[in-house]
């Protein structure tokens, strides 16, 4: 029996101030799976950092942004280890969610799909109050007031009508500022954002994105955003957690990843990204897909599609520092070094 | 800016609630399904203000005599107006179908809203009573549960409405289990709202129009459920009229007063299609895929 790899930690971001989020060892096995699907993961938010956690579908980005907010149904998942600590306060995730009151409050999720996202019977006025009147109280008047200077906020045209439009009437760059303005509505500290932009199309991408910096400049909140798109990593992020299979391999500052990538995951990723000062040719690729948990490596989860797998790669990876703050799980890492001698 | 833009919201507000009149109004079968309902439903409320003879009121002169100037629609079997008759008989079939659905849907909603939300054993438990009250035929359960209270139309309508429950615990429970994983219930999770507020106001308006649908194409199927049991004795009892209990009088006398039978298998007949032309067209008019 191998021992488990120590979890990456989070690089240090202590010149932007506070932690305002930690999750520590998060582990969790949805029932029915044989490994679990997310294996130990440690991520840090302070307070008006943007981290992107990256990675494709399915490893997990989605599930872990879910349990942070205690919307994981618990009858279809196991949380076999982690804690949470935000705000100051320590939460045992096997026995304990975030309080009720914290969500929509303190911490704040808006959703990949704006035109599914809100309810369509409700004006999107009172959509907005609804949140307000939950966590604050006050008159319904009160609320649509900050309703409507919430919309002024994320600069949605002619706010006073809007306030009383159905969200069938409004387009779907709309609809996302709207989720917006009512995840902001009650100032949390922390916004989780679950492929905010993937729906939209690009120049609304960019309005959302500079819409979110904005807003992150103006509150200081801290940002957790998961993307599979590395454009929007780059345009926006402070740092970046780059997942596979449930797993975070590299973990650092956006300049280190994107500069230095160790992890031969990460480097897959970058190649298999566009580039206008490279034209022509193939995109590389990152050969086959996620395996299924049940056919999950064991030790380094990416080894059945590392194209430098080796043997001693079926042993857990262990965590090295590459640079200050970058963090990588990988044998070979750093590479420069290691790729040599084993070659 | 207010004053401005206060007539564009209005007008716009107006478009949005009109969307479903509209396309209402323009489906031919439903305005004459409403047309129908609405004739009955104005019959039964005007009853006792109408120009007409006192439906109790026998008469020995007047029995099983063919419609005429005096009795438009003819006299029973001992000597009763039968358009009298008919017109507050009408009261009793709309009031046991308006009622009986309101029974079963203050019954079956909340209960198909528990069971497609949260799942689990409290799924378990209502969908296998529901479909243990199924498996039983929708009339024969009424007429069993309608004899089990004792005959009478206030039984009757409380028997009707239990049989016709499981019908909307199912249809809700599936609607449910459809707006439950809409994204907008998790966003409304995700702001914090406690959970009977989600199903108050995320899930209720959400899975109410098939619901209504539903409903009225139920009350056609009440009425007749009515009939049934007036007509078997077990519904509205004698003096009061009843479209059953006429009926069921009126077969013996098919050959001699062949009127008797007539004016309420009509109304029967004109009152069901009616509401069933409405719940298509409301059916129609409420289909999120044509919006």
């Amino acid at each position: 029996m191998s021992p488990d790899p120590s979890p990456l930690s989070p690089p240090d971001t202590g010149d932007q101030g506070r932690d305002i989020l930690s999750l520590r060892d998060f582990r969790l096995r949805f029932r029915g799976q044989p490994v679990p699907t997310v294996n130990g993961i440690d991520l840090k938010v302070a307070a008006g950092e943007i981290l992107c956690i990256v990675g494709e579908s399915g490893c997990g980005k989605s599930v872990t942004a879910m349990s942070i907010m205690g919307l994981l149904p618990p009858r279809s998942s196991e949380v076999l280890s982690g804690s949470l600590d935000f705000l100051g306060k320590s939460y045992d995730l096997r026995h304990e969610n975030l309080p009720a009151g914290q969500r929509g409050n303190q911490i704040a999720m808006i959703f990949q799909e704006p035109m599914t996202s809100l309810n369509p019977s409700f004006t999107v006025g009172n959509q907005i109050a609804e949140s307000v009147l939950q966590h604050q109280g006050g008159s319904r008047a009160e609320a649509m007031e900050r309703a409507h200077d919430m919309l002024v906020k994320v600069g949605i045209p002619a706010p006073r009508q809007r306030l009383n439009e159905y969200p069938y009437q409004l387009s779907g760059g709309m609809r996302q500022r709207v989720m917006i303005a009512m995840a902001l509505a009650n100032d949390p500290k922390l916004l989780i954002a679950d492929e905010p932009t993937t729906a939209l199309d690009v120049t609304i991408q960019a309005q959302i994105l500079d819409l979110i910096r904005d807003l992150r400049r103006e509150t200081g909140m801290g940002t957790m955003m998961i993307t599979h798109d590395l454009g929007v990593v780059a345009e926006i992020a402070d740092s970046v957690a780059v997942m596979y299979g449930g797993e975070v391999v590299e973990y650092g500052p956006v300049t280190e990843i994107f500069d230095n990538p160790q992890h031969p995951y990460t480097i897959g990723l970058m190649s298999a990204m566009p580039r206008l000062d490279q034209p022509g040719g193939r995109l590389a690729i990152v050969p086959g897909s996620v395996p299924s948990m049940a056919n999950m490596p064991s030790g380094c989860r990416f080894r059945s599609r590392c194209a430098f797998a080796h043997a001693r790669c079926a042993d857990p990876a262990p965590k090295v520092e590459a640079a200050p703050g970058h963090s990588v799980a990988c044998h070979f890492a750093p590479l420069e070094q290691n790729l040599a001698v084993t070659a | 800016m207010t004053e401005t833009t206060a007539p564009m919201m209005q007008e716009q507000l107006g478009k949005a609630e009109n969307r479903v009149w509209k396309k209402f109004r323009s489906h031919r079968s439903a305005l004459l399904g409403g047309i129908l309902v609405s004739f009955f439903v104005l019959i039964a409320v005007l009853a006792p203000i109408l120009p007409i003879p006192d439906p109790a009121t026998t008469s020995w002169s007047a029995v099983r005599k063919a419609p005429s100037m005096a009795h438009w629609m003819g006299t029973d079997e001992i000597g009763r107006d039968v358009m009298a008759r008919l017109i507050w008989g009408a009261q009793a079939s709309l009031l046991a179908g308006v009622v009986s659905v309101g029974i079963a849907m203050c019954l079956g909603v909340p209960l198909g809203i528990l069971a497609g939300y949260f799942g689990g054993w409290t799924d378990a438990i209502i969908s296998r009573c529901t479909e243990a009250l199924l498996a039983a035929p929708f009339l024969i359960l009424a007429i069993a549960l309608a004899a089990f209270l004792g005959p009478s139309l206030t039984n009757a309508m409380i028997a009707i409405g239990i049989s016709a429950t499981p019908i909307f615990i199912r249809l809700t429970r599936g609607q449910v289990l459809n707006v439950r994983s809409e994204d907008y219930v998790d966003s409304a999770r995700a702001i914090g709202l406690p959970t009977p507020k989600i199903l108050r106001r995320y899930i209720l308006p959400n899975v109410l129009p098939p619901i209504l649908v539903q409903a009225t194409l139920t009350i056609a199927t009440a009425i007749i459920a009515e009939a049934s049991l007036s007509f078997l004795g077990l519904g509205q009892q004698a003096p009061a009229p009843s479209w059953g209990s006429m009926l069921n009088t009126a077969k013996n006398f098919l050959n001699q007063a062949p009127w008797m039978a007539m004016w309420p298998g009509i109304s029967i007949f004109l009152v069901v299609l009616g509401f069933n032309l409405l719940g298509d067209g409301l059916r129609d008019a409420l289909d999120p895929r044509e919006h």
